[in-house]
């Protein structure tokens, strides 16, 4: 598994005038481009597994923002996560996991 | 207890470095005081964030992958979106942080006469130079006021965007290669990959009559500028008329196919209910899915919003946005009588018709404390009217529905 937090590198953009954009081969120019991660933890009681498991491949932010759902809705969700974008989830977790976000609505934050 | 309420810390990869090698411990930062904005849906409170590469203030729905709304005021002021104020949507973290614009090839292969793989330099002086102004709109923009609510980005209705456009033909890039016969695809990547193994790496694919019709193109240039970094530099599909998910950012690899892609993304993802305005009673899953496709019309009021007081018994104006979706406005109308009536608003210049089309109106407002829906709906070229009631979906993909706004008169 790749890490999610990768390194700062250089990008090369383009610096370019709406002249030069109209065919002419583009002066270049250097620089730095770095992004913002998200650092934000979930938190309260079985927050552990939800931080362990959900945050490899996005923020907490995905599930901060989401309307309270059902636990059914969760449970379909977590699975998802890992049948189809295959996060590394122990299958020991996935109750715990849907417990932790079906008992900790977003919208009561 | 819900998820931690810190206040988002701005941490980016290059500060997460530095602290893991001075501190050697787990990064610890401080939090920052952050703006806040109210989408008018519950769990509807967003920050605003200023802290991504190339854009301005925006409206934080996702810290990584991002995803990034524009605010909604920005559509007051401008047909075209500026660059750094344009909605933001990746699938997956692994954003490369490097492109070299000087050593960047763009590779056509599969079914054709001759592989490609094209400079930026080359692409820029081979291939004719075109410019198109497009809206670009997520399937889901406006996803958080579905009712009963789904689960997804909760966008407000600010994940889209009017750009003007400038790159060339995919058709004449697909000549250059020479398609064979018996293609059916064309599958397109772009440098965005899955931050764990074995994840699905998002492509997308265009029926080829679709990707051969003149008018979906790659460009390298979005309202003058080349694109910001995370609207998809250097290159970007666009594909006129149809949702966002389809214009592949970072575009890098067209794959011609001679057999129907069967890859996730295309198949299994972005798939709506195949009735009318792919509206379905919640709760129905015995429906036949098909690729989501061609944008519908929306117009929006601009310069005033619910809640808002205005000059009673009197002359206001209003104005706002509209698009046709895949094709051009045939008119916009308003309505202060909840829809029994409706009055032609006065378009402003067409800038191409898959763009956003400006929008003005006058209306006289009732006597002092009354309240008023003001309404908008557009018509497109091809007769399609929004609907005063709106779909729904479980995905939360294709809103169109006519858009109110309520006034109280001072």
């Amino acid at each position: 598994m790749r890490s999610y937090v990768q390194i700062t590198g250089i990008v090369v953009t383009a610096l370019l005038t709406g002249t030069a954009l109209a065919h002419d081969s583009a002066p270049l120019k250097s620089e730095n481009f770095d992004l913002p991660v998200g650092d934000r933890q979930f938190t309260g009681p079985g927050s552990e597994v939800a931080n362990n498991n959900c945050l490899t491949c996005h923020s907490a932010g995905m599930v901060t923002v989401q309307a309270p759902l059902s636990k059914e809705v969760w449970e379909g969700i977590v699975k998802k996560m890992i049948k189809v974008y295959k996060a590394p989830v122990a299958d020991g977790d996935v109750a715990a996991i849907v417990d932790y976000l079906s008992n900790n609505p977003a919208a009561s934050k | 207890m819900g998820p931690s309420d810190t206040r988002s810390r701005i941490l980016t990869r290059r500060a997460l470095l530095g602290q893991a090698a001075f501190s050697g411990t787990a990064f610890i930062a401080a939090p920052l005081r952050a703006s806040t904005i109210n989408l008018p849906f519950l769990n509807g409170s967003r920050e605003m964030t200023g802290a991504f590469p190339q854009k301005g203030e925006m409206v934080l729905q996702r810290t990584r992958a991002p995803l990034l709304e524009t605010p909604w005021e920005t559509f007051d002021k401008d047909v075209f979106t500026p660059n750094d104020k344009f909605y933001v949507r990746w699938h997956w973290g692994g954003i490369p942080e490097t492109v070299d614009a000087n050593t960047f090839r763009l590779r056509v292969h599969g079914n054709v006469e001759r592989q490609l793989a094209l400079s930026l330099a080359d692409l820029m002086h081979k291939l004719p130079r075109v410019e198109l102004a497009a809206v670009n709109q997520c399937s889901g923009n406006s996803r958080g006021f579905f009712a009963p609510r789904v689960p997804g980005a909760q966008w407000g209705n600010g994940a889209m965007g009017n750009a003007k456009w400038a790159g060339f033909r995919l058709k004449d890039l697909l000549d250059l290669a020479g398609v064979k016969a018996g293609s059916v695809q064309v599958r397109f990547a772009g440098l965005e990959q899955p931050v764990v193994d074995d994840a699905p790496p998002f492509l997308k694919s265009l029926a080829i009559d679709h990707a051969r019709d003149g008018e979906v193109m790659v460009a390298y240039a979005m309202n003058g500028q080349a694109l910001p970094f995370l609207n998809g530099f250097p290159l970007r599909l666009v594909v006129p008329g149809w949702y966002a998910t389809y214009w592949v950012k970072m575009l890098a690899d067209i794959d011609v196919l001679d057999k129907p892609d069967e890859n996730f993304w295309t198949k299994k993802a972005y798939l709506i209910p195949d009735t009318p305005r792919a509206d379905i009673l919640p709760g129905i899953t015995d429906v036949k899915m098909v690729p989501i496709n061609r944008m519908v019309p929306r117009s929006f009021v601009t310069n005033l919003s619910s809640g808002e007081r205005i000059k009673a018994s009197g002359r206001n104006d209003v104005r706002g946005i509209a698009f046709g979706g895949d094709c051009g406005v045939a008119k916009v109308e308003i309505s202060v009588d909840s829809g029994a009536n409706w009055q032609l608003a006065e378009l402003g210049p067409d800038e191409g018709k898959y763009g956003f089309r400006r929008w003005t109106a006058k209306f006289t407002s009732p006597a002092v404390g009354q309240r008023l829906s003001l309404k908008t709906r557009c018509v497109n070229a091809n007769g399609l009217a929004q609907p005063d009631k709106p779909n729904w979906n479980a995905s939360g993909f294709m809103r169109n529905v006519i858009e109110t706004v309520d006034l109280v008169t001072v």
